[in-house]
C-alpha cells in the first residue's frame, strides 16, 4: 500500500515536472537559452548542467543542444512550443557528452533531422555503453540506446543551415574540448554558439587535446561576434576578451606540464603540483583540474 | 574454526554494506588467492613493501600505482617477486615483476587501468620465499572500457617508440631511478574502435625485460590494465657506464579476459648509454 502510493507521488511528480516547460530566455533575437547553473554532475540535478537552447526562423526551429536527461529535453520541447508555432527541423548536437544529448529523444519525430561533428557518430557509438551504464547509479535518469541517436547530417568541415531567413553556419572543429566539437554562427544576430568549445567561469574541462584546443581559441580570438554563448557559463558580448581567462588556465597548465616533464616529475607530482595557482578562479575546480593536468600530461610527455 | 569465528563470520555476512563499503576481499578470497598463491601463506603487512594509489582515480584509464620496497635489495635477501592485481577489474592481472640484487632497489610504479570501485593489492614474495601483501582501495569507473585516446592512427604510427628518462645526477653505485616510456596503445579487447564501432581485438605489451651491462634489472610478465602508452619507473645501480636495455613482445588474444587462444606480435628492444 505505502508502495502504491509513493509509486503515485512518483508518477504524478515526473507527469507535473515533464509538463513545465524549460525557462528559458531570448538572448538576442529568435535566440533563446536555457542558462544552467555549475553543478557536478549528480542524481539529484541529473546531470542538467549545460546551457541548451534554440534558434528560430521563419520556416522552423532549430535546437542546440537537447539537456542532460530525457526531462529536461521534453521540457525544452514545450518551452519551443510555447515560444513559438514554428515545428522543429533541426536538432544540433554540438558534441558527444550526456549534458547536451540525453534529451535528443523528446525531437525524435519526422521531418526533424539532427546534426553533428563528422566525428560524433563514432564518439557516440564508442562512448555510449559507457556512458548509458553509469546514467541509473550517478544520475538517476533511466536511457538506454534508442536515446543516443546519431546525427543524420554530418558536417565535416562546415555546414549552413537555413532556418527560413536566418543562415546557421555550422563549423566542424579539429579536436579541442572532445574530438567532435560543431559550433553554430547564426549570422542574422552575429551570435556564435560555441557550446563547450567556451568554459566560463567554470573550469575547462579537457577530453580531446590541450594542445590542439589551444590552437583552436588562438583562431577564435582572432574573429569578433556580438554574442558568444559558452556550454557553461553566462553569455558574453565581449568577445575575444570574455575567453582570456580560459586561454590562460589552459596556457599554463601546458606550460608547467612541459616544465615538468623537463624536470623529470612524475605523473603523481604532476597533478599535486600543477595549476593549483588558478583555484580561486574557477567553479568545480576540485572536480576537474586533477583529470585535466592527469590527461594533459598524458598528452604532452609524448610530444617531442 | 571454534565458536567465535563463526559468530563473527555471521556478524560479517549479515552487514554486506559495511563489508562493502571500502572494497570487499571476495574476489580475493574466492578466486584470486588459488588462482595466483594456491597453498601459500600470506602476510598481510606494509613491513616489505608500500602500495601507493589515488583513493579517487582521476582518470580511471590512467591510474598512477607505485610500489615502495622497505627493505634494500642485498644479495642475502631481496623482493624477488611482486605480483599487482586489481580485484574487481574484468581480467584482474596487471603484472608480475622479477627483481634482482642488481636491481638496487624493488620500487616499482606504473599507471593502470581501474574498471570499478575496487582493492588493488600487492604480494611481495623475498628471496627467503615469505609472502607479503598489501593493498589500497580504489574508486574508479570505466577504466578498461574506456574508449582508444582520440587518435588511434596516431598512436599507431608510433607503436613501439620508446624514451628512458634518467636522473640527472648519477652515482655510480647508488641505485638510480630509470622511467621507462613505451608508445603503444595497449587495446583491452574492451574498447569500440571509433572507426568501424567493433570493439577492437587486444593488442597489448605482454613481456618486458631490462637489463644493464647485460645484467638483468626487472623482468615484467604484463596484461591489459597496464594504460595505453606505458610507463614504468624502477631502479638500478648504475656501477659504471654502461647501456640500459628494453626489450618486450607483445600479444594479442581473442578474448579480453583469457589468455587461451592468443597469436603472438612483434618484439622490440631499445638501448640507452648511461654514463654515471
Amino acid at each position: 500500500m505505502k508502495y502504491a502510493l509513493l509509486a503515485l507521488a512518483l508518477l504524478f511528480s515526473q507527469t507535473s515536472l515533464a509538463l513545465a516547460p524549460l525557462p528559458v530566455t531570448q538572448i538576442a533575437p529568435g535566440v533563446y537559452m536555457h542558462q544552467s547553473t555549475h553543478h557536478w554532475p549528480d542524481r539529484d540535478n541529473h546531470g542538467e548542467i549545460a546551457n541548451i537552447g534554440f534558434i528560430v526562423g521563419d520556416k522552423c526551429v532549430a535546437v542546440v543542444d537537447t539537456g542532460g536527461s530525457p526531462q529536461q529535453g521534453i521540457a525544452l520541447r514545450i518551452a519551443i512550443k510555447q515560444t513559438t508555432s514554428k515545428p522543429v527541423c533541426y536538432v544540433i548536437n554540438t558534441h558527444v557528452h550526456p549534458d547536451h544529448i540525453y534529451g535528443n529523444i523528446a525531437f525524435k519525430a519526422p521531418g526533424v533531422k539532427f546534426v553533428g561533428h563528422h566525428k560524433l557518430a563514432r564518439a557516440m557509438a564508442s562512448r555510449a555503453p559507457h556512458y548509458l551504464g553509469r546514467a541509473e547509479e550517478t544520475l538517476d535518469i533511466r536511457v538506454n540506446q534508442d536515446h543516443i541517436i546519431p546525427p543524420d547530417l554530418e558536417v565535416k568541415d562546415s555546414m549552413t543551415l537555413n532556418l527560413g531567413n536566418r543562415e546557421l553556419l555550422l563549423t566542424a572543429h579539429p579536436t579541442a574540448h572532445t574530438d567532435n566539437d560543431l559550433s553554430v554562427y547564426d549570422k542574422t544576430t552575429d551570435t556564435l554558439w560555441a557550446a563547450d568549445l567556451v568554459f566560463l567561469e567554470h573550469i575547462p574541462v579537457i577530453d580531446g587535446s590541450i594542445k590542439s584546443w589551444l590552437a583552436e581559441l588562438d583562431r577564435l580570438e582572432k574573429n569578433h561576434y556580438k554574442l558568444v554563448i559558452p556550454g557553461h557559463g553566462t553569455p558574453v558580448t565581449d568577445w575575444p576578451a570574455s575567453m582570456q581567462p580560459q586561454k590562460a588556465y589552459l596556457s599554463d597548465l601546458a606550460k608547467e606540464i612541459r616544465a615538468a616533464i623537463k624536470q623529470g616529475k612524475t605523473l603523481e607530482q604532476a597533478v599535486d603540483s600543477v595549476g593549483l595557482s588558478a583555484k580561486d578562479h574557477w567553479q568545480l575546480f576540485d572536480q576537474f583540474h586533477r583529470k585535466n593536468v592527469t590527461i594533459a600530461f598524458a598528452e604532452l610527455e609524448w610530444e617531442d | 574454526m571454534n565458536q567465535a569465528y563463526k559468530v563473527i563470520g555471521l556478524l560479517i555476512t549479515l552487514l554486506p554494506g559495511l563489508a562493502a563499503a571500502e572494497g570487499d576481499d571476495d574476489t580475493w578470497n574466492n578466486t584470486l588467492k588459488s588462482q595466483f598463491f594456491a597453498g601459500k601463506n600470506i602476510e598481510e603487512s606494509d613491513a616489505i613493501i608500500a602500495l601507493e594509489a589515488p583513493y579517487r582515480a582521476e582518470d580511471p584509464a590512467i591510474v598512477p600505482l607505485s610500489v615502495t620496497a622497505k627493505i634494500p635489495q642485498t644479495q642475502n635477501k631481496y623482493i624477488k617477486k611482486i605480483w599487482l592485481l586489481v580485484d574487481k577489474n574484468p581480467f584482474p592481472f596487471v603484472g608480475e615483476f622479477e627483481f634482482f640484487p642488481e636491481s638496487g632497489k624493488a620500487d616499482l610504479a606504473m599507471r593502470v587501468r581501474v574498471n570499478t570501485y575496487s582493492n588493488i593489492r600487492a604480494i611481495a614474495e623475498t628471496s627467503d620465499g615469505q609472502l607479503t601483501m598489501t593493498k589500497k582501495f580504489v574508486k574508479a569507473s570505466g577504466g578498461c572500457s574506456a574508449p582508444i585516446g582520440a587518435d588511434l592512427d596516431e598512436a599507431m604510427k608510433r607503436l613501439g617508440k620508446v624514451k628512458f628518462r634518467l636522473d640527472d645526477s648519477l652515482k655510480s653505485g647508488q641505485p638510480a631511478m630509470a622511467q621507462l616510456m613505451i608508445s603503444h596503445p595497449n587495446l583491452t579487447g574492451m574498447q569500440m574502435d571509433q572507426m568501424t564501432r567493433f570493439v577492437r581485438k587486444s593488442h597489448f605489451i605482454n613481456q618486458l625485460k631490462v637489463t644493464f651491462n647485460g645484467k638483468p634489472v626487472m623482468n615484467a610478465k604484463i596484461d591489459i590494465a597496464i594504460s595505453a602508452d606505458p610507463n614504468f619507473r624502477f631502479y638500478f645501480m648504475p656501477d659504471k657506464a654502461g647501456e640500459l636495455k628494453a626489450e618486450f613482445t607483445d600479444i594479442s588474444c581473442e578474448s579480453p579476459v583469457s589468455r587461451d587462444v592468443c597469436s603472438k606480435g612483434k618484439s622490440y628492444s631499445q638501448s640507452y648509454a648511461v654514463a654515471p
